[in-house]
């Protein structure tokens, strides 16, 4: 019996030892995303992203995107990339521990995804702290690259440049219509990355002439808005910036509705991208203009982002939402980086990421490419486009020389 | 502005009674707080999706037989599990429901995924105008199915010889033994009487709100200040301190500003405990 139970013992103890020998040839890298919680579909969604274009750098696919027809990583004799996934449960404090347990635990060597930028923000600091490379594609508050840190770096333009383009986009209706607007409200949710939103949209509200006639703040979980509704209806604004979570989202439109609150403009991000919530609020979705970095409708100039999608599509049954595509680029800029570097050293790794140049063709977003900021760390390249939900589809209807159809104006009336 | 708001605390306020007076009903007669009170209403509110997708039963017609079914539920949770645990230790009577709360959150989510759901054909949809008033039809409903559920609460516990005798344990379980009262059979009942409140409460609220598996979170907690503050182990004590939070959600989130309206339902709640530390109506001995 003893003789067993030493064996098992030994087994145990072994085991481990010899598949981290035979899994030389895998490289892991963490993802940590809200599984659980109230962002749950966020995360679900983000995952998806991430998953696929692991698929395409680990497989063979024929496509226009880097990695794609080799197996793995070439410099590395085609070693294959293997993701680790941490559920931040939606949580700055769960999401901290997370990124350590992964990179301790799993020994990851870069780590991607956060989704929110309250949870971003812990878990980029133990990534600082144990010093492994946090590629951000899917996290915008500004906030999270003027840290100074050394191994953070962020592909996905920033709150500051979003909140430019909102205010420009309406400057652009303005001149179109030949209409005058002027009174601006704010709403955003509470952490993070809603409050930034929100000073960016002061900031350049002002700039641009318009007023702040309404600034609510509030908190994502709420179970009720009607207080927060009733206070934006009465300053009756012209346009509503609305930075959401997806289940806040869903609440403030139906309580817009109910209590026919009525702007010329409605403008929402993050969680108006959400899949579930156009499937939720349905028909009241409609004519949000939604701003985003990604657009079925680019297909027509990147004929790539047409073949993702119909792989994405028969493995996950739906269209590529532009939350997924978010995430879809971390991966591929961590890829890139140990392929120059070759090797899985995390220093080293942050030493390529420094001098990554991967050109707009390399990506399904709009954006110029990937070059970062030699101090901040940010994506010198990004940009953004406005998106307009019409018939339930998000199209892209801004800037205007890249739109694929016209916009809607003014918001119609609620049905 | 200041009567809609009213209206609309109102409203909320008897919703939250909804979930609380289970909750309050639960902790009179067994002594413990039921956590997974919130991950009940959750599970009735998918009762009620997938009765009204599947069946075709309207929700808000469908409360009673949600109510029913979660009754059943919670005579075999009783049975298999919290009647168990009882007669364990304190910490494991304090701990049970919050297991299962965790198990039910996340069973859902790994069985029916994390997506938002809605139910899409509801009787009760659209504004009423009451003078310069707006008022949510699906919200006027579940009001008004609130304050019948608080009624039958009233009448069984007042006029019902099981009623009379649950109130007695509450009152003091050691005396209602010795009188014969069979302690197992009513902590049985009045925990299926609580999850009925819940299932009640989860299927007027599936007429109108989203359905997600952490949907019950917020309920339930906001349902746990409802209790306290109404006094626990008092129903109408819980139906109460709901209106009272509804109340002071709205008219604090106009008023003080909407990113401290939940501070302020846990500060009039730390109020009311130094000044009545049984809460508004709590009568139950400590």
């Amino acid at each position: 019996m003893r003789k067993i139970i030493l064996a098992l013992v030994l087994v145990c103890v072994l085991a481990p030892m010899v598949s981290t020998a035979a899994a030389d040839n895998v490289i892991k890298i963490g993802a940590v995303y809200p599984l659980t919680g109230a962002t749950a579909t966020t995360g679900a969604d983000c995952r998806t992203g991430v998953e696929l274009a692991v698929d395409i750098i680990n497989g063979v696919y024929d496509l226009d995107l880097p990695f794609a027809r080799t197996a793995g990583i070439p410099s590395l004799g085609g070693a294959k990339i293997e993701v680790v996934f941490g559920d931040t449960r939606g949580d700055p404090t769960q999401g901290m521990a997370e990124t350590e347990r992964i990179i301790t635990e799993d020994k990851v060597v870069a780590v991607v995804g956060g989704y929110q930028s309250g949870v971003v923000k812990t878990a980029s600091m133990a990534a600082e702290r144990l010093k492994v490379p946090y590629v951000l594609s899917d996290a915008t508050s500004p906030a999270l690259t003027e840290r100074g840190f050394e191994w953070f770096f962020r592909v996905i333009p920033h709150d500051g440049i979003q909140a430019k383009n909102a205010l420009e986009m309406v400057k652009d209706i303005e001149a179109k219509e030949k209409v005058d607007i002027k009174r601006v409200a704010v709403l955003w949710e509470n952490t993070e990355w809603g409050a930034n939103v929100a000073l960016e949209i002061r900031k350049w509200a002002k700039e641009y002439g318009f007023n702040i006639v309404a600034d609510i703040p509030y908190t994502y979980r709420a179970t009720d808005v009607t207080s927060e509704v009733l206070k934006l209806k009465a300053a009756n604004p012209e346009v509503i910036i609305h930075a959401a979570y997806v289940s806040d989202a869903i609440l403030f439109t139906q309580t817009m509705k109910a209590l026919k609150v009525q702007p010329k403009i409605m403008i929402g991000m993050a969680g108006h991208l959400d899949p579930s919530y156009l499937e939720t609020v349905g028909k009241d979705g409609e004519y949000f203009f939604v701003r985003a970095v990604y657009g079925l409708d680019m297909a027509s100039r990147k004929p790539v982002v047409a073949k993702i999608n119909e792989i994405y599509k028969k493995k996950y049954g739906r269209d590529m939402s532009p939350n997924a595509a978010r995430s879809f680029t971390a991966p591929f800029v961590v890829a890139d980086a140990i392929n120059r570097a070759k090797s899985t050293n995390p220093d080293d790794i942050r030493k390529a990421l420094l001098e990554t140049d991967m050109p707009g063709s390399s990506l399904i977003s709009p954006y110029d490419g990937v070059r970062f900021d030699p101090v901040t760390h940010d994506n010198v390249l990004g940009k953004s486009l406005y998106l307009q939900v019409q018939n339930g589809q998000f199209r892209v209807v801004w800037p205007f020389d890249l739109a694929a159809v016209p916009y809607v104006y003014p918001f119609p009336a609620w049905k | 502005m200041i009567l809609q708001l009213a209206t609309g605390g109102l409203l909320l306020g008897c919703i939250y009674g909804l979930v609380s007076m289970g909750l309050s009903l639960i902790y009179g007669v067994m002594g413990i707080v039921n956590f997974a009170h919130g991950a009940f209403v959750m599970l009735a509110m998918y009762a009620s999706y997938w009765l009204s997708l599947f069946v075709g039963i309207d929700p808000v017609l469908g409360t009673p037989l949600v109510a029913l079914l979660m009754f059943g539920f919670g005579i075999v949770v009783y049975r298999a599990i919290i009647g168990r645990v009882l007669r364990g230790p304190f910490l494991a009577r304090l701990l049970v429901t919050f297991g299962l709360s965790i198990f039910f959150i996340n069973m859902a989510q790994f069985l029916w995924s994390p997506d938002y759901r809605m139910v899409q054909k509801s009787i009760s949809r659209g504004i009423i105008m009451l003078g310069p008033v707006f008022i949510e039809l699906p919200k006027l409903v579940a009001s008004i199915g609130s304050l019948i559920v608080a009624g039958l609460i009233y009448w069984f516990l007042r006029k019902t010889k099981t009623g009379l005798a649950i109130q007695a344990i509450s009152i003091d379980r050691s005396a209602a033994a010795l009188m014969g009262i069979n302690l197992e059979r009513l902590n049985a009942i009045a925990f299926g009487l609580g999850l009925a409140c819940a299932g009640a409460a989860g299927a007027l609220l599936a007429s109108y709100y989203y359905i997600f598996p952490d949907v019950g979170t917020m309920f339930g907690l906001v349902a746990l200040v409802a209790v306290a503050l109404g006094g626990f182990g008092s129903t109408e004590g819980a139906l109460i301190g709901a209106i009272l939070i509804g109340i002071i959600e709205t008219l604090g989130g106009f008023y003080v500003g909407p990113e401290y309206k939940y501070a302020l339902i846990f500060l009039a709640y730390v109020l009311i405990v130094i000044a009545r530390p049984k809460g508004l109506m709590g009568w139950g001995a400590d």
